[in-house]
């Protein structure tokens, strides 16, 4: 299964999301192409209504724990409530690479 | 001091800090970048490491607080997130008001 699949599938199961987008940034960095390094998650779910956000991201930090620790270079994440995502209908864009390498 | 020694001290010493992929004038990945450009809009003094020069950091970084990703930005000793929380907070004015607390 693809990295992107994985990502998805963990992400649907266990936050069961009302909204989820897994985009592969890749390409946008320099890495080989076909690599999945670069991955950007947009999803709203019942369950961020009144969470900060900084546990929004612990939560899906800890669902994706294990491909975090050494397989996915970058994660942007983009949380909403479903009225917060009502509101601002659109993430923002994920920066350029810079070239660092890990 | 071992190296959770080291961040922790580094944390509590300073009242705003990013841990960070490069320099804020150098920076070596698009989200430091933005983070610490945002930190510098805020228009206050803050610290910065460079966990690229650090090795023992970059490694030990992600277990201090549990938090897998860099860069990390923490003010008054509390972590505040990584670079998309640092920006959502800053489009909303409330980074500037959290730094503009932390540093007198």
């Amino acid at each position: 299964m693809s990295m992107q699949a994985v990502i998805e599938e963990k992400l649907s199961q266990q936050i069961h999301p009302a909204h989820l987008q897994v985009i592969n940034e890749s390409d946008n960095h320099n890495v080989p192409p076909g690599s999945e390094s670069h991955f950007k998650v947009v999803i709203v779910a019942d369950s961020f209504d009144g969470k900060p956000l900084i546990a929004r991201h612990r939560m899906i930090n800890e669902v994706l724990a294990e491909e975090l620790q050494n397989k996915i270079h970058a994660l942007a994440l983009h949380t909403y409530a479903p009225d917060e995502w009502q509101e601002t209908g659109q993430a923002p864009d994920s920066p350029p690479c810079h070239g660092g390498g890990k | 001091m071992d190296a959770l020694e080291r961040i922790d001290d580094i944390v509590k010493k300073n009242p705003v800090v990013i841990f960070m992929k490069g320099t804020p004038t150098m920076p070596q990945c698009g989200f430091s970048s933005r983070a610490a450009q945002a930190l510098m809009e805020c228009g206050k003094e803050f610290a910065h490491v460079n966990v690229l020069t650090d090795p023992e950091i970059m490694e030990n970084l992600p277990k201090y607080q549990n938090w897998p990703t860099f860069p990390q930005i923490y003010i008054n000793g509390e972590l505040v997130g990584g670079c998309d929380i640092t920006l959502e907070m800053y489009q909303k004015g409330d980074l500037q008001k959290a730094v503009g607390e932390a540093v007198q």
